[in-house]
């Protein structure tokens, strides 16, 4: 009774010296071959319509963009890396953990709001916090807020297209949105993975 | 342009914010986290490559005029439902997406039906999901997060609904 479970400190001490989990580092998966295919197909139904000439104008246009962007992928893994390394673990666990509660959503949808950048940013970031100890529920909050009510592709595009007023009124609407979805995921995590929440809070 | 300019601006100040922080717990931590980042940046780029060069085609052979035809002014919640589904399967970057958006207002499509497809775009767009998701997160995170976001157009349109025009 007067001892706290015995099992929950000792696991932390190796943590350093094991690799970070949660990283994908596998260059090719299933995902990347479905996306090979489905680029191929569209390529070969591009030259089917427009010839040799349409889908080299694709290309050209696309590898600038490509050039474009590459440097802030960079920024957005380096972001990421320094944040899983600077963060301690165990506050992240405690304030974005499965434990965490109302608190941890609203955190995660706070940092969502005001993190820089694309998705080039959000998700190495995203992932980041997976891996050092936030759960399901408080990534989900930060990646829809990210997503919703992040001020990067409202400013950069959909204010310029779409008008501020649309653009203010739908982010008021959609300002309950990734506590909503932080709190559905959650409660549907809990349920269907039971055994996995229980070692999680284990370790 | 200036807009993109601040953001990044803004991304590689973050940048540097939080590695001057690394780097003051010690160099070996500023340089292991230096390495991670540089690791992932590596195993990220063929990934990025394929789906940003391959987008083009795939946003070709899917035109704007489909996905705009499916927004058109039936409203109601078969409305939002296909607006739903639009979104998801609209190809292309934040460009397509919005224009679309904007010519579905124009052309008479309903205000809850715009923000749901609007919402739906930016919680699924499947391009975006494969592109950039999927190569950086876990992947059972990446589908359990879009089976979760699933309610969310419609509870935005309802909402929109609720409380009127902008």
């Amino acid at each position: 009774m007067s001892e706290p479970s015995p099992n929950s400190p000792a696991p932390a001490e190796d943590a350093e010296s094991e690799p970070r989990p949660g990283r994908v580092r596998t260059p090719i998966g299933w995902s990347t071959i479905i996306i090979a295919v489905l680029v191929a197909v569209s390529a070969g139904l591009v030259w089917r319509r427009d010839g040799a000439d349409g889908v080299l104008d694709i290309l050209t246009h696309d590898l600038s963009l490509f050039g474009g962007i590459l440097p802030r992928v960079l920024a957005g893994c380096l972001l990421g890396a320094f944040i899983s390394e600077i963060l301690p673990h165990e506050k992240v666990s405690r304030s974005l953990g499965p434990k965490s509660g109302l608190m941890g959503l609203l955190i995660g949808t706070a940092f969502g709001a005001i993190l820089p950048g694309g998705p080039f940013t959000a998700y190495p970031v995203a992932s980041a916090l997976l891996a050092v100890g936030a759960d399901f529920g408080a990534t989900i909050a930060m990646v829809v807020s990210w997503t919703l009510i992040g001020y990067g592709r409202a400013v950069a595009w959909e204010i310029p297209i779409m008008g501020t007023d649309f653009t203010l009124w739908r982010i008021v609407i959609s300002l309950p949105l990734p506590v909503l979805a932080g709190a559905l995921g959650r409660f549907v995590y809990v349920r269907l993975y039971p055994k996995r929440d229980s070692d999680e809070d284990a370790a | 342009m200036s807009a993109a300019l601040l953001i990044d601006i803004l991304l590689w100040g973050s940048v540097f914010g939080v590695g001057l922080i690394a780097f003051r717990r010690g160099p070996p931590v500023f340089k292991a986290s230096l390495r991670e980042g540089s690791m992932d940046f590596i195993n990220i780029v063929p990934r990025i490559a394929l789906g940003v060069i391959g987008s083009g085609y795939i946003a070709a052979i899917i035109p704007q005029e489909v996905i705009t035809g499916w927004l058109g002014p039936d409203s109601g919640w078969l409305g939002v439902a296909t607006a739903v589904v639009a979104g998801a399967a609209t190809p292309g970057g934040p460009v397509i997406g919005f224009s679309i958006g904007t010519v579905a207002l124009k052309s008479g499509g309903g205000v809850p039906q715009v923000v749901a497809y609007v919402v739906a775009w930016a919680l699924f767009a499947f391009q975006r999901v494969i592109l950039w998701e999927i190569p950086f997160m876990p992947a059972r995170f990446v589908w359990f997060r879009c089976a979760v976001s699933v309610p969310f157009p419609f509870v935005a349109a309802a909402i929109a609904m609720l409380i009127g025009r902008p």
